[in-house]
């Protein structure tokens, strides 16, 4: 329980500094960056906009303390500002409305990707010196070592232009309406093939070479030799003891795992045209919509932190070590 | 009557990196129902290798190169994948030195008792539960620790709980590696008090592992001195006591000096490790090597039941020791 | 030791032996991986240094018509715009590896001091440093990296800087934990009681053993410098006009190099990163097995197992 709190602490603590982080950057930015905006918006900024980017960066006279603490506020009562270049829609409608498709690209990719990453290196490490040991590690970490962005754009070379199997981009075909609808659901599925296999097939080596290193490791311990003495089936040490045991630090590096993925499917969003918060990202990066920017920014931490603290969660519930202290 | 167990000529070799390390050569003793016998030497003499090789759980890079192990006759080298499964720990069990590492730390004892019952005898969980309790009672623990995870429950009741798990299938032998090396002097007393009752209660063999000579002679009926994969001494555990005839177990006993007595000069151990071609045993040599085979020699019947490993030159001497 | 005493179990946590009997180096000229990696990266090294010679003027002169297939007058292709593949390739290699090597370097660097810091001085100072490691380490990276770029003036420098400051945090946890095994250590302690000044043994009683392990950490974080750099630079925030593999496949796809099936466009560039990420990964592999001789590759000697 002390472990859960503590790990809560320093989650609150690490988005306090996202905070903090993203109050500090627009105000001592170098560079001018009002005037940027203006050449980039060839001067067709409205009063209200204008007023926003003011207050934004700190160039409303008010004390940079009060400042700061009205910046808070605002963000743990969800007021994250108003976007700039889908002017006036506020951000957190913004990202509510998109952040659904990235939480379902990033989910699907990462569980099948973890789950069968997982199987996969339990499977090669039983059978040391097997097909799955010996050759599929280095064809993973080659795989591996694509850039996200690239392989989405070979995926979507190959199965999108040259072989026409799957669509290019966006979520769903445009025009369709969306449902509850088989035939929606499935168009959504059809759409969400590309995207969710760049990311599995470059995310799959990690999980694979994880485990199979820990199971390795686990494999040696005493207690495994000992099941071995009491006789009990392959499988049955393979699941009940190994695995079970490996699994713990797996668990601990599902949550760094996270961060990683995030950044994956932000890149894949980029190239599909997912319409995701990733995307979103990037237009306002584009359109210097800084308010929009610093909105998903946080959303992002606040949504990995939550992730992290279900990890632990979990951990807990697994590891009877930790549970009763 | 037929040997409980019986080894003959067992090499088990190392192979590492372009060399080979033996670990155990020419070892051959047998048990006798209901015997404990006692195989004694330090660190890395090829005691615990030779427990392995047993139960045939010595890992890669370990490999038994010769000889013979026979179980009540059956030959355990033979054993395919599936009889060696049921073979193990219904007939020869192991307790493992420390008791902590050989406990799965995510399940409960209870889980890892039940597992026993379920995979040798089929029994079902509710079944298999209530035989764990009684087996807990039988090493005296409180059967409503069942459901307590390993690292709930103190050093010697961990122990004891491997113990008990030892016995659960009431196996003809029992192999004991260093039971209690991990654990402080008092309850090292209980536990050898444990062993006792449940060896006279159940009648199995015991292979007895160790290093502490002192415990050893106390519980063995016949014991065997280890040295660089050889057994260099075998025979009567009060024979061995009252006077042994090889350098090297004399050596070892006098590892423990006893509290009180004359002041002596206590000899060392040569620690050197054996390889193919090396000795490494350097106690007690004769001035003239040239008869030296650098090995160390086969054992000897000296007396009848008494086995020394001495070169031919020697052993004319007698127990003139 | 006794020649008995193999491979003792030990927790998965437990610090990495250094291999005493064959220097390391020799040990990795032996094995076919380090080998491999080690041959790409030096052939890349030596395309980089050489692009003047091989291609000579500026590669983002527009040359040709465009979008051609891959032809005897331009081995690769031409860009959309018209200028040609090959040129652009071979060029973008020096800017991809100095600045992948740059922030594998000095991420490496301040991961050590910060590692070594805390390991060293350990309690307070300790509890700091890790918890400014784990803050960064749980923040997001390719966000927090957008954000900061996004901020800062576009260049060379702000990208180095950028990709440090989101890079570091991983290495120092590493180094931190194999540190404070070292530092617990008697020779250490023998070395503070005799009255080594805290950097003397920091760095020369500590830092020399972790080697393998330092080594480790700067191939990770060199294949971080090289993949981030050009993660941000496809998404246009990286310095645009310098040519780099980044940018070029920034430029492939935002010419729609994708759409009119001009593959040659954005494959050369991409399959160079990759080669280079998976050169040093195999490098990293080698380090590990030599390290962890567990993780060898055991051939059939399983059978008595039983």
């Amino acid at each position: 329980m002390r472990l859960i709190l503590r790990n809560l602490g320093f989650y609150l603590l690490a988005f306090w500094a996202s905070i903090t982080l993203n109050f500090v950057l627009p105000r001592f930015m170098p560079g001018d960056p009002v005037s940027r905006m203006f050449a980039q918006a060839q001067g067709t900024m409205q009063p209200d906009q204008i007023a926003q980017l003011r207050k934004l960066f700190g160039l409303d006279n008010r004390p940079l303390w009060e400042q700061y603490v009205s910046y808070v506020k605002s963000v743990f009562t969800g007021d994250l500002g108003i976007s700039i270049s889908r002017f006036p829609t506020p951000v957190s409608d913004v990202i509510g409305s998109q952040i659904g498709w990235t939480l379902l690209l990033g989910g699907v990719a990462l569980v099948i990707a973890a789950v069968l990453g997982n199987l996969l290196g339990i499977v090669a490490a039983w059978r040391r010196g097997g097909v799955l040991d010996s050759a599929f590690p280095p064809l993973l970490i080659f795989v591996g070592s694509f850039p996200y962005f690239w392989l989405a754009m070979g995926a979507l070379y190959l199965f999108g232009v040259s072989l026409g199997w799957f669509p290019m981009r966006h979520a769903y075909d445009v025009g369709l309406t969306p449902g509850f609808n088989g035939e929606f659901l499935s168009n959504v599925a059809t759409h969400l093939v590309l995207p969710a296999l760049t990311i599995v097939l470059v995310s799959i080596g990690g999980w694979m070479l994880g485990m199979r290193n820990t199971m390795i490791a686990t494999a040696a311990e005493d207690y495994i030799t000992m099941a071995e003495a009491k006789g009990l089936s392959p499988s049955r040490i393979m699941f009940r003891y190994a695995a079970r045991n490996a699994l713990l630090p797996s668990v601990t590096n599902f949550g760094m795992a996270l961060g990683f993925v995030v950044g994956g499917a932000l890149l894949t969003e980029v190239v599909f045209a997912y319409p995701g918060i990733g995307y979103q990202l990037l237009i306002a990066v584009q359109g210097l919509d800084y308010p929009l920017m610093q909105g998903i920014f946080l959303t992002i931490t606040a949504a990995v932190l939550i992730a992290n603290f279900l990890v632990d969660l979990v951990y807990v519930r697994l590891d009877p070590r930790v549970r009763v202290r | 009557m037929e040997p409980v167990l019986e080894v003959n000529g067992l090499r088990v070799e190392y192979r590492g990196d372009g060399r080979t390390v033996v670990g155990a050569d020419g070892v051959s003793f047998s048990i006798g129902s209901g015997e404990i016998f006692g195989l004694a030497g330090e660190s890395g003499c090829g005691k615990s290798t030779i427990a392995n090789a047993v139960t045939r759980l010595l890992k890669p890079p370990a490999d038994i190169t010769a000889g013979s192990i026979r179980f009540q006759g059956r030959d355990v080298l033979a054993l395919d994948a599936r009889e060696l499964r049921a073979f193990r720990w219904r007939e020869i069990a192991m307790v493992f030195q420390s008791a902590m590492n050989s406990l799965n730390p995510v399940l409960t004892i209870g889980e890892q008792i039940v597992d026993i019952f379920t995979t040798h005898e089929r029994m079902r969980k509710r079944a298999a539960r209530e035989r764990a309790g009684e087996l807990l009672q039988l090493v005296g623990i409180d059967p409503g620790r069942l459901k307590a995870y390993p690292h709930q429950l103190s050093g010697g009741m961990r122990q004891r709980v491997v113990i008990a798990m030892a016995v659960a299938l009431k196996p003809r032998l029992l192999i004991m590696d260093e039971p209690t090396t991990a654990l402080d002097v008092v309850v090292q007393q209980e536990i050898m008090a444990q062993i006792r009752d449940l060896q006279r209660e159940l009648g199995f063999s015991i292979l007895f592992i160790t290093h502490d000579m002192s415990l050893m002679i106390e519980l063995s009926d016949r014991m065997g001195v280890m040295y660089g994969g050889r057994i260099v001494e075998l025979a009567d555990a009060k024979d061995l006591f009252a006077g042994p005839l090889h350098p090297y177990t004399e050596a070892l006993m006098n590892a423990f000096p006893p509290l009180t007595g004359p002041r002596q000069e206590l000899t060392g151990l040569f620690d050197a490790p054996r390889t193919a071609d090396s000795c490494g045993f350097h106690v007690g040599c004769p001035e003239d090597r040239s008869d030296c085979s650098m090995n160390i020699p086969d054992l000897r019947e000296i007396t009848p039941g008494r086995w020394v490993a001495r070169s031919k030159a020697r052993s004319s001497e007698g127990a003139s020791r | 030791m006794t020649a008995i005493d193999i491979a003792t179990a030990t927790t998965p946590t437990a610090p990495v032996s250094i291999p005493r009997r064959r220097g390391l180096l020799r040990q990795l000229t032996d094995s076919k991986k380090a080998l491999t990696g080690l041959t790409l990266l030096a052939l890349f090294a030596l395309l980089a240094l050489l692009a003047p010679v091989l291609a000579p003027g500026d590669p983002s002169f527009i040359n040709s018509t465009g979008s051609q297939a891959p032809s005897a007058a331009h081995w690769l292709g031409t860009t959309a715009k018209g200028q040609d593949v090959l040129a652009l390739t071979l060029w973008g290699a020096r800017s991809s590896l100095f600045v992948g090597f740059t922030v594998g370097l000095v991420a490496t660097a301040v991961a050590i001091v910060v590692g070594l810091a805390a390991a060293y001085f350990g309690r307070v100072v300790d509890d700091a440093l890790t918890l400014v490691t784990n803050i960064f380490l749980l923040l997001p990276g390719l966000p927090l990296l957008i954000i900061l770029a996004a901020f800062l003036p576009p260049g060379t420098s702000t990208v180095i800087m950028v990709l440090v400051v989101t890079g570091w945090a991983g290495s120092a946890r590493v180094l931190r934990a194999q540190a404070k095994s070292i530092r617990g250590k008697d020779f250490v302690a023998a070395a503070v009681v005799t009255g080594e000044r805290p950097l003397r043994v920091m760095f020369r009683e500590i830092l020399p053993n972790m080697a393998s392990v330092v080594m480790t950490t700067l191939l990770g974080c060199v294949i971080f410098g090289i993949g981030a750099q050009a993660g941000l630079e496809f998404l246009g925030l990286g310095d645009s006009s310098v040519v780099s593999w980044g940018t070029n496949l920034y430029w492939a796809s935002n010419d729609g190099a994708l759409m009119t099936g001009a593959w040659w466009a954005f494959v050369p560039s991409g399959l160079c990163i990759a080669l280079v990420a998976f050169a040093l990964a195999l490098v990293n592999y080698a380090v590990d097995e030599i390290t962890n001789p567990r993780l060898r590759n055991r051939r059939a000697r399983r059978e008595r197992r039983g």
